[in-house]
């Protein structure tokens, strides 16, 4: 019987080490896993790598994970979305190194590294200071450059309801980059706030199917 | 001694306003942070413009009423908003595959400059350790991803210099995109030529739009 639930946040975090590549659902605040990051500040890996489309919110979540000096970098699109006073403090300290990508660059070298593609080639960017050093190469008479894909040794994923074998669905826009980062990273952990008996989520709903989770435990909590 | 030039330049809602106004029933268009977002306010529901965000919502709605807050259904900004009647959300990949599979009619975004040549820069303002972190978000995939990329914005910085440029001294985001200017002065197409002015504000004339623009205007022919 396949079964990724987990009862207990240990459980859930067990065996990560220090300076993985840790890739980080969410959008600002919505659809991140605030749970997991707790669980993985908890569990005390250090000198981590961040992926995520922001750098944290107010204290909580992703800005605590920063504040108690547990990631040596972030790799993100915009860092400064809506009060990132923890990000702030730390990089105009010089202690938190940043690498900044264009949005969808980023999403999509999370998608070459969960489909198998090494590397593509994209217009984005093109011209620009993100572009220096980077192969460059013409298609169709318009330059691209080339983008490596982006793994992680460990995703944290929100959804908003799973079944034991880790299928997802989400809800609104939590979903972002979510199914992206599930399949990229070599252990993918789900916090979710519902719980489904297998096969009550309908396939023709399911977001991620469950090959792409491994554990999953269950986090149901008000959203203000 | 010139002659009085009486004009009063457009507010922000009066920019967003007037973009939409030329917003066509059928486009699927994104709208950036900042002015560009408010343009969705003036863009009636019977007209159907399917409004895309790029945290994956297509067919975005306005803002909720205060009783019907949404927490999981934000905009780009991070601002709570609704999904309209035939809406769908998509993740992260499949949203900028959509911008940068030329999906978009077009995108809106602010800009610092916009140079002559249609180079955009709006993404950083310095790179030095003291400045605050650069924050670039989705703005370079829709630059080169749309088929069309508008500016709206001021014509004049707070300092009173001109936005539109003969080439721009900030960080680009882009080469050659942007087609056309949307200011609180004036509307104004990036061609081959460079700037053409193609409406004023009432009271602007061509010569005081010129002294306050620090690139060749040109006359629609």
């Amino acid at each position: 019987m396949i079964n990724k639930i987990v009862q207990t946040m240990a459980d859930a975090m067990a065996g990560i080490e220090d300076g993985s590549t840790v890739l980080v659902g969410g959008f600002g605040d919505v659809g991140q896993p605030l749970h997991l990051i707790d669980g993985l500040i908890e569990q005390g890996a250090k000198d981590l790598v961040v992926v995520s489309n922001n750098s944290g919110v107010g204290r909580v979540g992703l800005a605590r994970l920063f504040s108690v000096g547990r990631v040596r970098k972030v790799i993100c699109s915009f860092p400064r979305s809506s009060d990132p006073v923890v990000f702030e403090e730390l990089y105009r300290a010089g202690k938190l190194e940043l690498e900044i990508v264009p949005q969808g660059t980023m999403a999509e070298r999370m998608r070459a590294a969960g489909a198998g593609i090494p590397a593509f080639f994209t217009p984005t960017g093109v011209g620009t200071k993100l572009a220096e050093g980077k192969e460059s190469r013409e298609f169709n008479g318009r330059t691209c450059i080339l983008e490596n894909a982006l793994r992680g040794d460990l995703a944290l994923v929100e959804a908003w309801q799973a079944d034991r074998w880790g299928n997802l669905i989400y809800k609104d826009s939590g979903r972002n980059f979510n199914p992206v980062m599930a399949m990229a990273a070599d252990l993918t952990i789900v916090q979710s706030q519902h719980m489904a008996d297998l096969g009550e989520l309908n396939p023709e709903h399911i977001v991620t199917p469950g090959v792409y989770v491994d554990r999953v435990i269950h986090v149901p909590y008000d959203k203000a | 001694m010139d002659m009085a030039i009486n004009f009063k330049p457009l507010g922000r809602d009066g920019m967003s306003a007037r973009v939409a106004d030329d917003i066509p029933e059928g486009w699927c268009v994104n709208l950036g942070v900042g002015i560009p977002t408010a343009i969705a306010n003036y863009v009636p529901l019977d007209r159907e413009v399917i409004i895309h965000s790029e945290n994956g919502l297509v067919g975005m709605g306005p803002a909720p009423a205060p009783d019907k807050a949404n927490p999981w259904l934000v905009n780009a900004g991070k601002q709570q908003v609704t999904m309209r009647q035939g809406g769908a959300y998509v993740h992260h990949a499949d949203s900028f595959a959509l911008i940068r599979g030329g999906h978009l009619d077009l995108c809106v975004l602010g800009a610092f400059e916009v140079a002559e040549n249609g180079d955009i820069a709006n993404w950083a303002t310095s790179f030095s350790a003291n400045a605050a972190a650069p924050a670039v978000g989705g703005a370079m995939d829709l630059c080169v991803g749309a088929k069309r990329l508008w500016v709206v914005m001021p014509h004049t910085s707070k300092k009173g210099e001109s936005k539109l440029v003969r080439k721009c001294s900030l960080p680009l985001t882009a080469l050659g995109c942007v087609t056309r200017i949307y200011t609180d002065l004036a509307v104004i197409d990036v061609t081959d030529k460079g700037f053409e002015v193609i409406e004023m504000i009432p009271g602007m004339t061509f010569e005081a739009l010129q002294e306050k623009t620090a690139a060749m205007l040109h006359k629609v022919e």
